[in-house]
């Protein structure tokens, strides 16, 4: 295990009865990395984390953080650990002020250090108008936030966050997003999430596990590449024009087939996808205006994860 | 030592965050008057002591101890913040010994609050304050031992309800075990020896033995260790749903 793997899972599996949660998963995050745990609903991302954080113990496997297996020395991994858990829970009756106090004070922090740490975990998490309501009476959002300032609260070294952003409005996701990637490089972060542009928008690498197996495990861009529309070239131009279009493309080799989608105004989309992933936009662009035929707009295709990821999981299924 | 002190700080505060403590306190008062005067002729027996009041007290634990130790787990577990809760830097043991001794605080507020009643005899008449006192500190040793009952019960499941029901159960079997009603159903095919030990699991008769007046240690050890031996119960189960 190299000097900053800070979280390595090794063969985690997790059975409840005959149900097979967790079957066998093993991955490591390093020092800085943003790890997007994707998958399904059912797949297993909870039931993975939990284990992580000690909450369950696994059937088989292990889980290491910062050094410490989490089964034979809890207290010690633990520490090193912040947990935002699904659906955000914390004590209904209490104010975030106390809640916070209390997990600080469990934490080991006293006096001016608790009253500093819980200040800084209430600016970063933006809770400073609601720190005296009951939780119970705050909004989903906010509840998501209580939950962030307390797994932020002792600046751990591994950070498992479980749905960080739902349920929260586009302004308060950005938020989310850009605390994240303001902390990400002192950390190993683990995210899930079944929002797709989340993995784009934070994630350094992505894995994707679905009935309970890691089926993928690479950078965001890497998965696109597995996407029939990665490479593929888009084009606005006049209904009329498509099949011309079509003929004069359809020579090129790389290109392995059409989608024309028709638009208003007499416009239509026509999409050539590549055949073995090969770029291929300046050559179809220069064969369009050497032919004289007018496009419009003319754009590659990045690849479509949620596409990647229906692929994947639609398999496993 | 820190950590459990902690918890019961939160815990103790979540009993006065909502009406549940003062709904709570109100209703054992009221009870415990009720019992005492009513059901226990207190005027009537014209004796200054406090017997008409202890002497009711396990049946007064019997429903309203449940009703304090059904939500100690179960309320955690159905709203989830047990997984925050568990994946805190504390150690099982922490977290079972640190509600637990939130509840019985609580508890003992709510018998502190029954002080009007020790005065009231003390202006009527001159009672044996010892004996008072040593009926006090063995109701609260007894409260001790309902309460570590209703914690472990509280641990299996996530509906309060049945948190309650079970733990009234288990508590009443403990309550009743030393009474001839019990006893006689044994006695008749079981040895002596059996019917004996049944009856020493009894909170009446080890209650009514301190509240004599007389703290022994037996009495003693039979409270602290039945507390410790349902504790340890509770985090064994504790530590059992970890696994699932």
């Amino acid at each position: 295990m190299s000097a900053d793997t800070m979280l390595e899972i090794k063969n985690l599996q997790k059975h409840f009865g005959p149900i097979r949660a967790v079957e066998d998963v093993s991955f490591t995050v390093r020092k800085g990395e943003v790890l997007g745990f994707l998958g399904p609903n059912g797949a297993g991302k909870s039931t993975t984390m939990k284990m992580i954080t000690g909450f369950l113990a696994p059937t088989a496997g292990t889980a290491t953080v910062c050094g410490f297996d989490v089964e034979a020395q809890p207290i010690e991994a633990k520490k090193r650990i912040g947990y935002l858990p699904e659906g955000a829970p914390a004590y209904p009756d209490m104010t975030p002020a106390a809640f916070l106090d209390f997990v600080g004070a469990i934490r080991g922090f006293d006096g001016a250090e608790r009253a500093k740490r819980v200040d800084l975990a209430v600016a970063r998490a933006q809770l400073k108008g609601v720190l005296h309501q009951p939780i119970d009476t705050l909004s989903k959002g906010f509840k998501r936030r209580v939950g962030l300032a307390q797994a932020l609260l002792h600046d751990p070294e591994v950070l498992i966050l479980d749905e960080p952003t739902d349920g929260l409005d586009p302004n308060q996701k950005h938020e989310v997003r850009e605390l994240i990637r303001q902390i990400a490089p002192e950390k190993a972060i683990v995210i899930s999430t079944h929002i797709l542009e989340e993995v784009d928008a934070i994630c350094a690498r992505a894995i994707v596990i679905a009935k309970g197996r890691v089926l993928a495990d690479g950078t965001p861009e890497a998965l696109e590449k597995r996407s029939r529309w990665h490479y593929a070239v888009s084009v606005v131009t006049a209904s009329a024009e498509v099949p011309r279009l079509k003929a004069l493309w359809n020579g090129h080799p790389a290109v392995a087939a059409f989608e024309a989608v028709e638009g208003e105004g007499g416009l239509a989309m026509l999409t050539a996808f590549p055949r073995g992933g090969v770029p291929m936009l300046a050559e179809l662009g220069r064969m369009a205006r050497e032919a004289g035929i007018r496009i419009d707009e003319i754009r590659e295709e990045r690849g479509r994860l949620d596409e990647v990821f229906r692929d994947i999981t639609g398999k496993a299924a | 030592m820190r950590n459990i002190a902690f918890i019961l700080k939160r815990e103790l505060g979540g009993y006065f965050a909502t009406p549940v403590a003062y709904v709570f306190l109100v209703i054992f008062l009221v009870l415990a008057g009720v019992f005492t005067f009513y059901l226990g002729n207190f005027f009537e027996r014209g004796q200054a002591d406090l017997q008409a009041f202890f002497s009711f007290h396990p049946w007064l634990y019997l429903f309203l101890i449940p009703a304090i130790s059904m939500r100690l787990w179960s309320e955690e577990r159905r709203s989830g913040t047990i997984e925050l809760f568990l994946t805190l830097p504390i150690s099982i043991g922490q977290a079972v010994v640190g509600k637990f001794l939130a509840a019985w605080a609580f508890i003992a507020i709510a018998l502190a609050l029954t002080f009007p009643m020790w005065i009231t005899v003390n202006i009527l008449g001159n009672p044996d304050n010892g004996i008072i006192a040593a009926s006090y500190i063995g109701s609260l040793l007894m409260a001790g031992g309902y309460l570590a009952i209703g914690a472990c019960v509280s641990a299996i499941t996530k509906s309060q309800v049945i948190a309650f029901v079970v733990a009234a159960a288990v508590c009443f079997v403990f309550t009743v075990s030393g009474t001839t009603m019990v006893l006689a159903f044994f006695a008749g095919w079981a040895p002596q020896a059996v019917v004996d030990a049944i009856a020493s699991f009894s909170f009446m008769s080890h209650f009514s033995a301190i509240s004599r007046g007389v703290i022994d240690l037996r009495d003693l050890v039979y409270f602290v260790s039945l507390i410790a031996a349902f504790l340890f119960a509770n985090a064994a189960l504790v530590e059992l749903k970890k696994a699932g």
